[in-house]
């Protein structure tokens, strides 16, 4: 309940935040910290210092920018959740914001603190990836785009320089097939497995919690490819993967639930 | 004997809003983490790992050298402090076997979360740095976590015990008259049963603080208890402080559910640091550690056998249990599962019956009271028992249990099992519950549903229940080896200003005895509830009480208060006579006033009446002053509050999610005090009891680590899981105490978790007979399908 | 380091160390005590506040993280004579609360859920109730006392 003790620097701009975190390994980044702050509370993470980009409003936006749709890191899921332009231009992404946490976490966690903590788990970081995505981050020598399908690397480890922040999302306006699938035993709970489908010319499945990171059904993917049907394709959306097992599924039922939530998430695209 | 004292102003039975709820509201509240005690060191413990293990040795050091820490100690240094064990108050069979128990483990921790350490400092936050820093080198032990292999004894956690068995209780009046009833049966049912242990998890954490009085020699200790009474005593044996000496308060306490219905290391260790270091001493305990530190609930494997002959009439109930104590004894870990030893037969007659019970140690939290303690077990076995005996005898659920049904005119009833149940009428509430909640259209329903080969099944769960409360006649307490009575006490004072003071033994914690308690002297003394006051849960304030829980204060502590009121009335009556100088046997009473019958105008308010005792200037011969009274009530008799349970389920036959659309409950429990309260009750009782049924367990690995001892890994029902409560109800009064009343605290989850699992065996029915545990999740559901699909 | 901030209207600056949790520093350093601390993984919503007239969970924010912010607690909820809020006295009338002590979040996160949603109906609550838990009342009167609370606000 009590963090062990840290520094802690705010950030008034990118730039200043960037030379705060200087090339010191131990500290973080904090953003609205509803991830990180639970982690240092039973001191699973102890940063030597927080560097807090919190108030930097300048990347908290939805906004449409040369048919696309570009989202400030620092926009809160809430803010996501009542977009107009996400609501008539991606509401997958409304969608799917909306039911991250509850109510109240939704008033303080950002959609650029789940992207970059990385967790397989999350909603938004599949939905990203189920929306082929670009991430800009920003680092001592400027911007740089990372496509999503790139972005995670392993279990909270994504492909961030320790001094780089993510700045804004960037993903395609004028979604109007997709569907969110959420498993889960209780509202609050993060999904046993989710399922983030867009129809967008082709048809790109990602799956929440069927791994370490955010993971695309490439079964499931390859198989409408080739003109499988729903329910064929739908029976390929674990192949080749390898899903964790807790206390809420086990290896063999996450692999049954995302054959049974990609089926549903199919049967909902156009 | 005139009526007076019989007198009701129809305040009983209102729905009267809680006087409790506007500081609770406002924040002005004070639970005992809140408490201002300036000076007072805070206390963390050093927690054992490991389920088994043998301590090598701690090192402290570098704890003790932590910034705000003034001390550090293991068992060694403070065993001089205790005068005796952490107590145990239930010896349940004289040979039952009980390992030291002590508020530091020492030589040997035996379950995670077994305090080894204790850490004093200046704050909350630099004591949990420096109990980081506390170096235990432990010997880790084959951890003993299953109870039917513990009986084993392959591995033993107590050493000087010499086995893990505890104890075996056994009831078995008739012994070939159930063996007889078997061997005749048309049908025998035989089932197995798991009752998860549970996490009982009050929304607020445990939290002590104990102040010595500047004077010195005396100590307050505040604590977020049900029972300050017998902390009281238990405090004072065991750190060997005078008992009066002690005063012990429960300020505002969030919730117990029978989980601080204990004595704990952490209240022991606090009144011995803070006679050590003679300053206040206190220790809030956090979320993930009391999962561990607190006692958990239930606990067992259940052996239920039916006999029954070919209309599925009950011939015999044997039961069969495995109780886990977990490390060691708290309370009153050995006697829990004995309160449901009587019920394994629910509201059904029987002439045979015999149940056994084995407790067995294992390296897990110490178990002890959880709502219903020991009732919903038995009502679980034997309801799902029941739907069982329906399937074979070929017929409806509801028309076995109305078959077997305690015929309402054999109330009051001598169970087979040595109990007078009370009283019943249990068809009427049975039928009330069917039509309440249209069980034929529901049947109708289902059989839609399958016929259109939804693969949503439609699920309809029926569960009667019986249950004994109103803990307890002392005698009969006795007689199971318990260590105190189960009387309550209560004065009620009228002052020279009319006011009322109502002092009561019961220790409320969310139950609104304020409220209730004024109702009931305000029903009878035809006054204002906003001109009595109720004084509780302070030692010094209402020295005598038995405390709160199994539900009790009414029935008992209600009981003692209408009593009480009854003598004021009856001394008030006594002087009204005397200074209308006519006959106590030509007074009336209503509104608050004395009027002589047939003289209208000769009138006398309790006011009034209430000075004259004070002054004392004019009172009849042989009458004291004041008025005042006080008493003492040992109920002749648990009561058996009973009702009709309805659960509708959905399963998704393809993901296995079981999702509650309906619950339905008609429950008796007398007449109403107050239905608004009474209806809350329930209501909480019901998501407990949905909670074990469909989402709680606490699980633990084979090496004895508690695998969700958080909130986001522990899954406590939210309001997005559960429906609207659909109540109705039925009343049968109790003839065994004054206000007719059964208790009502337990009987939601008592009855619902058959209710629910029957739904979900029920929604799968076409397909086969789905072997299922508690909780039902997703994969259990999807897993008990592909078993009978196989 | 110094945090100052607006708490039921007024304002309040105090040194911290970084570390100190917003629960801690309202029940601690301002002595209110109406907001509880119920769990340690943000899942309870015991500690709920409002943050700019949002409901946030002070347990899971850091005090330096609220600096200059606008923050409500359940001691600021009744009027100024001491009247309760229409929330508050819907709790009472339905009895939405039991032993209270998950009470003072859920009525903070009641004020948000009403404020956010012009028609709020029964699965709305309970859905917009998924992160403050109840141990006591079953929810069900709870329910019942956001639907009145919000009937009565014009929600």
């Amino acid at each position: 309940m009590y963090p062990a003790s840290f520094n802690y620097l705010r950030a008034s701009s990118v730039r200043e935040a960037i030379s705060m975190i200087g090339d010191n390994e131990d500290a973080k980044f904090i953003a609205g910290g509803h991830s990180l702050v639970p982690l240092m509370k039973l001191r699973l993470a102890t940063p030597s210092t927080l560097i807090d980009i919190g108030r930097l409003s300048e990347l908290s936006y939805v906004r449409e920018d040369g048919g696309q749709i570009a989202i400030g890191a620092l926009t809160r899921h809430r803010d996501l959740e009542i977009s107009p332009v996400l609501n008539a231009k991606a509401p997958i992404i409304a969608k799917v914001a909306g039911q991250v946490g509850d109510p109240s976490v939704r008033h303080k966690g950002t959609i650029g603190g789940s992207i970059a903590h990385g967790d397989g788990a999350s909603d938004l970081p599949a939905a990203a990836l189920a929306l082929d995505a670009v991430f800009v981050a920003e680092g001592p020598s400027g911007r740089r785009e990372i496509k999503s399908t790139d972005f995670h690397k392993g279990f909270l480890e994504t492909a961030l320089e320790p001094n780089e922040v993510l700045v804004e999302i960037r993903i395609p306006s004028n979604i109007k097939s997709w569907s969110f699938q959420k498993f889960n035993r209780r509202a609050q709970d993060w999904a046993i497995v989710g399922v983030a489908a867009v129809k967008n010319g082709s048809t790109r499945v990602a799956l929440i919690n069927m791994g370490s990171i955010p993971l695309r059904a490439a079964g499931t993917e390859s198989a409408i490819q080739s003109g499988a049907s729903l329910k064929e394709a739908a029976s390929q959306a674990d192949l080749g993967l390898d899903p964790p097992g807790d206390l809420n599924a086990t290896v063999e039922f996450r692999r049954h639930l995302a054959r049974v939530l990609v089926g549903r998430a199919l049967e909902e695209l156009d | 004997m005139t009526t007076i004292s019989n007198a009701s102003s129809g305040v009983i039975g209102q729905p009267m809003l809680r006087r409790e709820d506007p500081k609770l509201l406002s924040g002005e509240a004070r639970f005992t983490d809140d408490l201002k005690i300036p000076g007072a060191l805070w206390i963390g413990l050093v927690r054992s790992p490991f389920a088994n293990a043998k301590i090598i040795s701690i090192d402290t050091q570098d704890a003790k050298a932590s910034p705000g820490i003034v001390a550090v100690y293991v068992a060694s240094d403070l065993q001089s402090q205790w005068a005796g064990p952490i107590p145990s108050a239930w010896q349940v069979t004289p040979d039952m076997k009980s390992p030291a128990h002590y508020p530091l483990a020492s030589g040997k921790a035996n379950y995670v979360g077994d305090p080894v350490a204790v850490v004093v400092g200046n704050s909350p936050s630099e004591v949990a740095d420096a109990v980081a820093l506390v170096d235990v080198s432990y010997e880790e032990l084959p951890a003993v976590v299953d109870l039917e292999e513990a009986l084993t004894d392959a591995n033993v956690i107590h050493e000087e015990l010499g086995t893990n068995k505890c104890y075996v209780w056994e009831l078995n009046p008739n012994p070939q008259g159930i063996e007889d009833a078997f061997k005749s049966a048309a049908h025998v049912v035989k089932e197995r049963y798991i009752q998860q242990r549970l996490i009982p998890a009050a929304m607020e954490p445990r939290s002590v603080a104990v102040v010595p009085s500047p004077m010195g020699g005396d100590y307050t200790l505040y604590s977020a208890t049900q029972i300050p009474h017998i902390l009281k005593v238990m405090t004072a044996l065991t750190v060997g402080i005078s008992e009066s000496k002690i005063r012990v308060i429960a300020p505002s306490v969030g919730g117990g559910f029978g989980s601080k219905l204990d004595v704990y290391p952490e209240e022991l260790l606090c009144l011995a640091l803070a006679r050590k270091h003679k300053v206040p001493v206190r220790w809030t305990e956090e979320r993930t550690e009391g999962a561990q530190a607190t006692i958990q609930g239930r606990g067992q494997v259940q052996y239920i056998e039916l006999a029954a002959d070919k209309d599925g009439k009950l011939l015999g109930v044997r039961a069969d249990i495995i109780a886990d104590m977990g490390g060691y004894q708290q309370l009153i870990t050995a006697g829990v599962p004995l309160l449901g030893a009587f019920l394994y037969h629910g509201a059904y007659h029987t002439p045979t019956y015999a149940f056994k019970c084995t407790g067995v140690y294992t390296n897990k939290t110490p178990t002890d009271a959880y709502r219903g303690a020991g009732r919903p077990e038995a009502t679980y076995a034997i309801e799902r028992a029941m739907d069982s005996l329906a399937k074979a005898a070929g017929v409806d659920p509801a028309e076995i249990r109305r078959r077997n049904f305690i015929p309402t005119e054999s109330f009051p009833y001598n169970s087979p099992a040595g109990l007078v149940f009370d009283s019943g009428n249990y068809g009427p509430n049975l039928d009330q519950a069917l039509a309440a909640v249209g069980y034929d259209a529901l049947r109708a329903e289902q059989e839609k549903r399958r016929a259109e080969g939804s693969t949503k099944h439609l699920g309809i769960g029926l569960s009667f229940f019986v249950e004994m409360c109103g803990l307890a006649p002392s005698r009969v307490l006795a007689s199971l080896n318990y260590a105190a009575g189960g009387w309550e006490s209560a004065t009620v004072r009228i002052l020279p200003t009319s006011k009322v003071q109502v002092v009561t033994g019961t220790a409320p914690h969310g139950q609104g005895h304020e409220t209730v308690w004024s109702m009931i002297v305000a029903d009878k003394l035809g006054i204002s509830v906003d001109d009595i006051e109720v004084l509780h849960s302070d030692t010094s304030i209402a020295p005598h009480g038995m405390d709160t829980y199994g539900s009790r204060s009414l029935s008992v502590g209600g009981s003692a208060i209408h009593i009480a009121t009854e003598r004021v009335l009856e001394k008030a009556q006594k002087i009204a006579a005397h200074l209308l100088e006519a006959s106590e046997d030509d007074l009336e009473y209503q509104g608050g006033t004395f009027s002589v019958k047939g003289s209208p105008d000769k009138t006398m308010p309790l006011a009034a009446i209430a000075f004259e005792a004070f002054t004392a200037h004019n009172l009849p011969d042989g009458v004291e002053p004041n008025l005042e009274a006080s008493t003492t009530w040992d109920p002749p008799n648990f009561t058996f509050p009973f009702g009709s349970h309805i659960a509708v389920v959905e399963v998704d036959e393809e993901t296995g999610k079981v999702d509650l659309l309906r619950y339905m409950a008609v429950d008796d429990c007398g007449p109403r005090v107050n239905p608004m309260i009474v209806e809350g009750q329930i209501h909480g009782g019901l998501a407990q009891g949905i909670g074990q049924a469909l989402y709680e367990e606490a699980v633990y690995d084979s090496a004895g680590n508690l695998l969700n001892a958080t909130f986001a890994d522990y899954l406590l029902p939210s309001a997005a899981e559960l429906p609207t409560f659909e109540l109705g109800n039925t009343v049968t009064p109790s003839p065994t105490n004054p206000l007719g009343v059964k208790g009502i605290g337990e009987a939601g989850a008592i009855a619902s978790p058959p209710a629910v699992m029957n739904a979900v065996v029920d929604a799968l029915s076409h397909i086969g007979t789905i072997q299922i545990e508690m909780p039902a999740s997703p994969e259990r559901v999807w897993k008990a399908i592909q078993a009978v699909r196989a | 380091m110094k945090v100052s901030m607006t708490v039921n209207g007024k304002s309040v600056s105090r040194d911290v160390e970084p570390r100190t949790l917003l629960v801690h520093f309202i029940r601690e350093d301002l002595a209110l005590t109406g907001t509880n601390v119920g769990c340690d993984t943000s899942s309870c919503g015991a500690c709920t506040v409002l943050i700019n007239g949002e409901s946030v969970k002070s347990c899971t924010t850091l005090a330096v993280q609220a600096d200059g912010a606008d923050v409500m607690t359940i001691e600021g909820m009744a009027n100024e004579d001491g009247t309760l809020h229409p929330i508050q006295k819907a709790f009472q009338e339905n009895h939405g609360l039991q032993c209270g002590f998950c009470t003072p979040g859920m009525v903070m996160a009641s004020y948000s859920l009403i404020k956010e949603n012009d028609h709020l109906d029964e699965k709305a609550v309970r859905e917009g109730l998924e992160g403050n838990l109840c141990r006591c009342t079953g929810y069900h009167n709870i329910v019942k006392s956001v639907l009145a609370a919000a009937s009565e606000m014009g929600a």
